[in-house]
């Protein structure tokens, strides 16, 4: 017997409330906030930034998932053997619907090397309206060059679009914020990867 | 080895009935991307992150009084494209009120709110994937995508499985329809898949004197061979 996969479907305008409710004010527990689980002291990072559709305005019903390695490379999950800091969760969620400015902004660490070859990165799923499958992109660090340079999965991205991959690094308040805006279109549309 | 997106079964990013898609959707080819551990791993939320009631959508919303409308069972199992239950796999649910209108801020149907229906929840599957959601028939509803249009009665759902690799948010549909001939979102899916979006009724899940029962099966992404032992 065939098992074949269930369709995907977009997440639609009104998400919030099944899916970030205490970020919109619903009555109900998020499984996942915009801060991932278990980051505090100094090393806490800002990722920011906005996504955008074709016609250059900024959407303001996009939902926002990160997944990321801890600051030592580690997954929280079975599957990375290495892990034992069971307490980074390594997940957020955000949407767009909150902030005036129509951003997602996430409360995070920089994440080490997974596994010594590639370069530090964050998991980016981009859902909304309008978008039937989610859409799959990596985050890199532009003090990361060399790393960067090195890495197998920038180098398996046409040399012209590596930079939609590279947030921008900020110093704001004292914070070091990560600002990655995402194109769904455009001239500077963003490498979204077949996952 | 995880299996990548099958686009027989995976709807288009531009589809242009579905008018948002055209401003929305990628334009460029994906990239293809040989699983890493990144996406090899995801998020992790079993049963201790449930809370009481969360799975019954006919109790989590109460403020007094019993939600409006036909109560309904949603079940079924989450398996992988081998077959193999998904254990573990949170589910998350959320949907319009049995007079089509969602609990949500920016939408302006007019329609009825339910003070004693939240619309959302969620549940995790048991050691074999199955789950079990109690809730109430959602409406149909009118969208601007074209003139006239109403998308068919649905329920969102949301599931990461084991890895990043096998997020799905997807849509559950009910048999017979007739909304789903004229809907954009779900015509979006290629013809031989679109069948798989829609629950079927079943009257083992059908409980007496309470309500109807639809069997919704979801296949995630993943494992297509046996692995091997060792």
């Amino acid at each position: 017997m065939a098992f074949k996969q269930t369709p995907s479907q977009t997440v639609g305008p009104f998400f919030a409330y099944g899916l970030t409710p205490e970020q919109y004010g619903y009555p109900f527990a998020s499984i996942a906030g915009a801060t991932v689980a278990g980051v505090e002291g100094d090393a806490v990072i800002t990722v920011e930034g906005r996504v955008f559709d074709g016609a250059g305005e900024a959407v303001p019903d996009a939902l926002v998932e990160i997944w990321q390695a801890d600051g030592a490379g580690r997954y929280n999950h079975p599957a990375d053997r290495r892990a034992s800091n069971r307490t980074f969760g390594g997940f957020a969620r955000c949407g767009t619907g909150t902030d005036p400015e129509k951003r997602f902004v996430f409360r995070t660490v920089k994440p080490g090397s997974v596994d010594g070859e590639q370069a530090p990165h964050i998991s980016v799923i981009v859902f909304m309206r309008g978008l039937p499958c989610h859409a799959y992109t990596r985050l890199y660090f532009p003090e990361e060059a060399a790393a960067n340079a090195a890495d197998p999965v920038m180098a398996s991205v046409p040399e012209a679009r590596r930079g939609t991959l590279v947030a921008e690094r900020l110093e704001r308040d004292g914070g070091i914020v990560y600002r990655f805006d995402i194109y769904m279109q455009g001239d500077n549309e963003t490498v979204f990867f077949d996952v | 080895m995880m299996a990548d997106r099958d686009w027989n079964s995976q709807p288009p990013y531009i589809h242009e009935g579905y008018k948002s898609t055209v401003l929305r959707g990628p334009t460029k080819p994906l990239v293809p991307l040989k699983h890493t551990l990144s996406e090899r791993t995801g998020p992790v939320y079993g049963h201790d992150s449930l809370a009481e009631n969360d799975a019954d959508l006919t109790k989590n919303g109460r403020r007094g009084g019993e939600p409006i409308g036909e109560r309904i069972v949603v079940a079924g199992r989450v398996v992988d494209e081998g077959g193999r239950p998904v254990p573990g796999t949170l589910l998350e649910l959320w949907q319009a009120n049995a007079a089509g209108r969602y609990n949500h801020d920016i939408d302006r149907h007019d329609a009825p709110l339910d003070p004693n229906f939240f619309g959302g929840g969620r549940c995790v599957t048991d050691a074999d994937g199955h789950y079990r959601f109690y809730t109430i028939k959602p409406g149909a509803y009118p969208w601007g995508n074209h003139a006239n249009g109403w998308r068919p009665n649905h329920l969102h759902f949301s599931l990461f499985g084991p890895s990043i690799a096998t997020r799905l948010v997807t849509q559950m549909y009910f048999p017979g329809d007739p909304l789903l001939a004229l809907d954009p979102i779900f015509l979006g899916v290629p013809e031989g898949a679109r069948d798989r979006l829609v629950a079927a009724f079943d009257l083992a899940i059908t409980e007496p004197d309470f309500a109807l029962g639809y069997r919704f099966d979801i296949v995630l992404n993943g494992r297509s061979q046996t692995p091997m032992e060792g």
